[in-house]
């Protein structure tokens, strides 16, 4: 029986020697414009954002006319998705790694209603107060990240909850009671900081909307260029096997919560700026609209795919078409209608451009 | 008598009530391909896990080089030279090849941007990368920075083995490295495996083919109800023999008398 395998059956492997050498190649001009275009989307998921943003500029040029096109409405805009867009950069690091945080505007309130409580009505020093903001930022997306990878609870019910909690939470603290911008200016002006702005020409720029370019760049560098981002992307990708491949997964969900939580309480500073006030009751809806903007940036919600720059072009499209809409006098029924079909057409695009590996 | 480079002894894992180790041994000596054969559900997978940090077991002893080693993650096994190619392959098919093969341990830039700043060398990493796969020239991929799920199963499964045969010192665990490959490219694994061994680097080599595992393996371990059941020379043993073996038809004595 042993000597069967002295010669290994191996006869039909002897041909090989023979074989074609010539290799796959890959003919791009067959696939055809459709395909062309599927694959350039493939590998770079921000274009069709950017597209967008392009178009609906020069169509509302050209519906709104001049009152759309001038640089102060088109910096009017910035201010306007400044709080969203910060709160979109923390959605996007959540969301690449397939989680998502409904709490992201209910930690951002709170905190400011933290720094505002401390610094206007307790005279702590205004910048001991945004410390405290910035750590209660941090210990809120903390919490999201013990919760998600400890108790093993998905991200959307575990942020759900702490919504709900951290909304309460700002309530009871407040006492339901805004924080008026005269008492902020007299007492700690820094809170405001962000609402400064400098002129060039006829637009108006505001330290926010440099504080939501600089957020978006740092985090662009994070994920893009350190490894801590690609394990961020592989994790969103398939957890398993960034597991398998040596990544301490939960440690680095933990750190992504944490650092969208911190993100959360730079919101909540310029937001101070952004209103002028700190109302217990403003951006409740801003959770929904930050995810709004992610979507429509063309970030999959399955996790791993899409540019961080993909948010900040998703929330200048809401703003874009929001304010368009607004000078073409078009009722904001319409707005909302609108947005809602880019949704649905951004995720639809998402999913067309995954099939491309087949 | 050489001593093993990797040992194990006692290995026990439960999942529930689901007994996938049951003290089960295995060694290892340097130099060696070891092929590990067994039915399905026999406990193969679990024993590389626990031998490669993927899964941490209920009991028992590993030891690496004489020294008695507990892993608590892949990433341990990996800094301790053993390397894993899962049969799941491992790999993030939305990152691009570079990506997948420095997860976990990828250059920083010289200076003060890689060391202050973590910035990647993106330069260094993907001529690493071609190098690796050419050296292996298991396929031709056109651009190095494609993403993993634009690539057929066999060049995903070149770029899992090119991962594992550029990093693993001392160990490297092949997990059903041919099940997915045509004939030509399950050559060039072989040939590969060969390779790995003759800078003497030992190979563990679990497969289903018989042809292939005959071929390679200097010997030969017969997994069966969560242990070990005996470990055979190709050289004595029969395909058939080895079958009956680890199907339960024949008990190890009887090939030894």
């Amino acid at each position: 029986m042993a000597d069967q395998n002295s010669t290994p059956d191996r006869d039909f492997e002897s041909v090989l020697t023979s074989s074609d050498t010539s290799v796959a190649e890959f003919e791009d001009s067959n696939r055809g414009v459709v395909g062309t275009l599927q694959h350039v989307l493939h590998g770079n998921p921000t274009l069709v954002p950017v597209i967008v943003l392009v178009v609906a500029v020069l169509a509302f040029g050209l519906i709104a006319g001049d009152r759309f096109f001038t640089p102060f409405n088109l910096t009017l805009i910035m201010q306007q998705v400044s709080i969203i867009g910060i709160l979109a950069a923390a959605q996007s690091l959540v969301i690449i790694t397939a989680g998502i945080d409904l709490s992201v505007a209910a930690i951002m309130v709170l905190m400011s209603v933290i720094s505002g409580k401390l610094a206007v009505e307790l005279g702590v020093p205004a910048p001991l107060a945004l410390l405290i903001g910035f750590a209660g930022g941090i210990g809120a997306g903390y919490m999201n990240g013990l919760l998600i990878t400890k108790v093993k609870l998905p991200p959307f019910i575990t942020t759900l909850g702490t919504w709900n909690i951290f909304f309460a939470l700002n309530l009871w603290l407040s006492g339901a009671q805004s924080i008026r911008g005269q008492d902020i200016d007299a007492t700690a002006p820094l809170l405001k900081f962000f609402g400064l702005s400098f002129t060039i020409g006829s637009a108006r720029v505001t330290y926010g909307v440099l504080l939501m370019i600089v957020i978006f760049m740092a985090l662009w560098y994070l994920l893009n260029k350190t490894a801590w981002g690609r394990h961020v992307y592989m994790i969103g990708d398939d957890k398993e096997a960034a597991e398998l491949a040596g990544i301490r997964t939960d440690r680095t969900l933990r750190q992504v919560y944490m650092l969208a939580g911190f993100i959360c309480a730079l919101a909540a500073w310029a937001s101070i700026g952004r209103v002028g006030s700190i109302s217990p009751q403003s951006f409740y809806e801003g959770n929904l609209e930050s995810i709004t903007a992610v979507v429509i940036g063309g970030i999959s919600l399955f996790g791993g795919r899409g540019s961080i720059m993909g948010a900040l072009f998703g929330a200048l499209i809401v703003g874009v078409f929001q304010s368009g809409l607004r000078l073409a006098g078009v009722d904001v029924l319409w707005q909302v209608f609108a947005i809602g079909w880019l949704i649905i057409i951004a995720v639809a695009v998402d999913q067309w451009i995954r099939k491309v590996s087949a | 008598m050489t001593n093993p480079i990797l040992q194990a002894r006692g290995l026990v894992k439960r999942y529930g009530r689901v007994t996938a180790l049951d003290n089960a041994d295995f060694d290892l000596m340097p130099g060696e391909i070891l092929a590990v054969i067994g039915d399905n559900g026999a406990g193969k997978s679990s024993l590389i896990k626990a031998i490669s940090g993927a899964v941490i077991p209920d009991e028992g002893r590993i030891t690496l080089e004489g020294q008695e080693v507990s892993y608590s993650s892949p990433l341990h096994a990996r800094e301790a030279g053993i390397e894993c190619v899962y049969q799941t392959l491992a790999l993030s098919p939305a990152l691009s090849i570079t990506d997948n093969m420095f997860v976990g341990r990828e250059l920083k830039k010289p200076g003060f941007m890689g060391k202050y700043m973590g910035m990647l060398d993106r330069k260094a990493m993907e001529d690493f990368a071609r190098a690796k796969l050419s050296e292996l020239g298991l396929m031709t991929i056109q651009n190095i920075n494609q993403a993993v799920e634009t690539l057929s199963g066999g060049q995903r499964q070149g770029v899992a083995v090119a991962r594992a045969a550029a990093f693993g010192s001392k160990v490297i665990i092949l997990d059903e490295p041919t099940a997915a490959l045509g004939v030509k490219e399950s050559r060039k694994v072989l040939e590969l495996i060969q390779d790995v061994r003759s800078r003497g680097t030992p190979v563990v080599l679990i497969s289903h083919n018989m042809p292939h595992v005959f071929e390679v393996a200097d010997r030969i371990h017969i997994h069966r109800l969560g242990k070990r059941l005996t470990v055979v020379d190709p050289k004595e043993v029969s395909m058939s023999d080895a079958v009956a073996l680890m199907t339960g038809a024949m008990q190890p004595d009887a090939v030894a008398a």
